[in-house]
């Protein structure tokens, strides 16, 4: 759930006109001259926040979440190297299982592999990625009530606003490649984190490569 | 009102170490200059590298005080603003010449002795309705003239700090012929203990407020033309969308949240409108909303990647950096209409492009060997100079009077704040306990 951002207020100093800013004033040495400051008004501390617990792009929530999953074996979830393959999930579109709702809050389904990783400074979804695509396609596509929010990130070097332009043509990259699998517009928002949620946090290639990434989220989840 | 914190011992012993560069042959100032500095950047952070070749000696009085008044002497805040300047160098006071804080006690002859070039006095006045008056002379030592004699008033002791900054300035413009920058106000945003919190603070890193706080990012903060707000990007709502606050009173609104991300939040001259970055039409692009919010007008088209929009001062241009020509480089487009003009041609990563107040400079960051480093371009010749010597350098600001720039950096592997003068001669570092990102200093 979105926690709220708080906006404190400055306790009846405006920063504009503070009341403790000087005013200025030749010198007259017969009297003091008293020029008087701009009074503070700001009294109320007003919490000024519209961060409600709106989902990103409103419409239908999820309504087959508490349908049984197909397996319940504990394992944890797996975890997918930026080196490694996910061949466990190849021809994803032929299994069934991919298509039942709430198939993808199953840790063990490949449907939990959510992450594809990027080489630097770039965009392009490397070949060993098609087949979590084609699971999260297949399953979309059965299931249309569902949302993901497509979630690009970078590693830390260079601009923050750049990066957040970066992350944004990750997630792009992962929504085109969903589209031209069939999954619909409505189903998909892409943005971006840029380099401000490291997956790993570190200073060198390690942590990086594993920060350039799209992250796949299901909406409610 | 807390300052930024101590520094630590090695920082000091580098310290000692430029300011035993600067001042080599000179060893009784040294000895006298170092026990200023270290008192008076003892409890502050602020790291001093480098500075101009010739400083002008001033010697500053401590100012009388009327008893009961508690707060920091303007003397030691007006001392610590000119020497972190890298502009002046203080001169010891000794019996010999006294302790003057009237003009009557003045005698000049004896400063030139002590071998300064200026002498500012002052006292602190309680007014009948209970408020303060800080008087100050300044005196130019060898033509033996009073250059300015001023008065201000604040409302109690909480003030004596900004007065003594607007004093700050008055003398800095008084002895070098450009405005000061030491009453100015900074927006910085303080990662520490899983919050972000965007404040803002006086240029010494006092009087510190914070604005906003999350538990998500806010990066990128904005000041309009006049001041009296702040436009950001917070992702309390998981993307990045755009707030302009009102500093007076907290309140804000959402200027952008528009489908994908929104963020790069700049602001017209004018102050009526905004450009920010939005990735609604798929690929992140340049648009403006006006400052009330409403329905945004993209005004450069490209399939590249564009971002980092900011008005040169007379509002004819949008500087802006693009991958378009396969690498992040800044590029400018006339507001009028026109075609995008690529400004940066030097090295593989030009991004972040920040215009001083006369328009003639452009700050940005720079790549190069792998390092991030800020950069100065002179628009008219296209000359470029890298000024820093810092690794992983970012978002450039001016300060108002565009002598100096406001930078993150990160030392050690934390965020801290740094300025550098356009010449690169004088450079601080302001750190807090915390990671300290996004500056920007106020207009």
């Amino acid at each position: 759930m979105i926690r709220r951002l708080l906006v404190v207020s400055l306790a009846g100093c405006s920063l504009a006109a503070c009341s403790t800013m000087p005013t200025e004033a030749p010198i007259d040495e017969s009297k003091a001259v008293a020029t008087a400051s701009p009074a503070a008004t700001g009294q109320d501390a007003r919490r000024a926040s519209d961060a409600g617990a709106r989902p990103i792009s409103g419409g239908s929530t999820p309504t087959a979440v508490e349908q049984p999953v197909v397996e319940t074996r504990p394992l944890p979830t797996p975890i997918i190297e930026p080196t490694g393959t996910v061949s466990a999930i190849s021809a994803a579109s032929a299994r069934p299982e991919l298509t039942i709702p709430g198939a993808h809050k199953d840790p063990t389904s490949p449907l939990a592999q959510r992450v594809i990783y990027f080489e630097f400074d770039s965009a392009v979804i490397d070949a060993r990625f098609q087949p979590l695509l084609e699971a999260h396609a297949t399953y979309l596509k059965a299931n249309p009530g569902f949302k993901v929010i497509l979630q690009g990130h970078t590693d830390e070097r260079g601009s923050r606003e750049y990066n957040l332009a970066l992350g944004q043509r990750r997630a792009e990259s992962v929504r085109q490649a969903l589209r031209l699998l069939g999954v619909a517009e409505a189903q998909m928002e892409a943005v971006s984190l840029g380099e401000e949620k490291p997956a790993v946090e570190g200073h060198d290639e390690s942590a990086w490569k594993m920060n350039r990434r799209t992250e796949i989220h299901y909406v409610g989840e | 009102m807390r300052p930024f914190a101590a520094f630590p011992i090695d920082t000091m012993a580098r310290m000692v170490a430029h300011l035993s560069f600067w001042l080599r042959g000179a060893s009784l100032a040294l000895v006298l200059l170092l026990s200023t500095v270290l008192t008076v950047h003892a409890s502050m952070t602020i790291e001093i590298i480098g500075g101009a070749a010739k400083r002008i000696p001033i010697a500053i009085v401590p100012f009388a005080m009327p008893g009961g008044v508690i707060g920091d002497n303007p003397a030691n805040v007006i001392s610590a603003d000119l020497f972190r300047s890298g502009y002046f160098e203080t001169v010891a006071t000794s019996p010999r010449e006294g302790q003057p804080t009237r003009p009557e006690q003045v005698r000049l002859p004896q400063w030139r002795a002590a071998g300064a070039d200026a002498l500012l006095i002052g006292q602190v006045l309680t007014l009948p309705d209970g408020r303060l008056e800080v008087r100050f002379w300044l005196y130019d030592v060898p033509l033996q003239t009073l250059l300015t004699a001023r008065g201000l008033t604040v409302p109690s002791s909480n003030g004596l700090r900004s007065a003594a900054h607007r004093i700050a300035d008055m003398v800095y413009e008084k002895l070098l012929g450009e405005a000061g920058n030491f009453s100015g106000r900074i927006a910085y945003v303080l990662k520490r203990d899983g919050w972000y919190e965007l404040q803002v603070a006086d240029t010494d890193g006092y009087n510190a407020v914070t604005v906003a706080r999350s538990p998500e990012p806010i990066i990128s903060p904005a000041w309009s033309p006049d001041g009296s707000r702040l436009a950001y990007v917070s992702f309390e709502k998981k993307k990045p969308v755009v707030y302009v606050q009102r500093l007076a009173d907290g309140s804000r609104q959402v200027l952008a949240d528009f489908r994908g991300s929104n963020s790069a939040p700049a602001w017209s001259p004018d102050g009526r409108q905004l450009a920010v970055t939005l990735s609604r039409d798929e690929v992140s692009q340049i648009y403006l909303i006006d400052a009330a919010g409403g329905e945004p007008r993209r005004i450069a088209s490209s399939t590249a990647l564009d971002t980092e929009p900011v008005f040169s001062p007379d509002g004819q241009w949008l500087y802006f950096t693009s991958d378009r020509g396969g690498s992040p480089q800044i590029y400018r487009i006339p507001l009028a209409g026109g075609q995008a003009q690529r400004v940066t041609f030097e090295g593989g990563y030009n991004v972040s492009p920040a215009i001083s107040p006369d328009g003639r400079l452009m700050a940005f960051i720079h790549r190069r060997d792998g390092r991030f480093h800020v950069a100065l371009m002179d628009l008219a010749t296209r000359q470029m100079q890298v000024l820093t010597d810092t690794s992983y350098d970012e978002s450039p600001s001016f300060a108002p009077n565009g002598r100096t720039i406001l930078y993150a950096t990160r030392i050690n592997g934390r965020g801290v704040l740094a300025t550098v003068s356009i010449d690169g001669r004088v450079r601080q570092r302001l750190s807090l306990s915390g990671d300290l990102r996004e500056p920007a200093w106020a207009p």
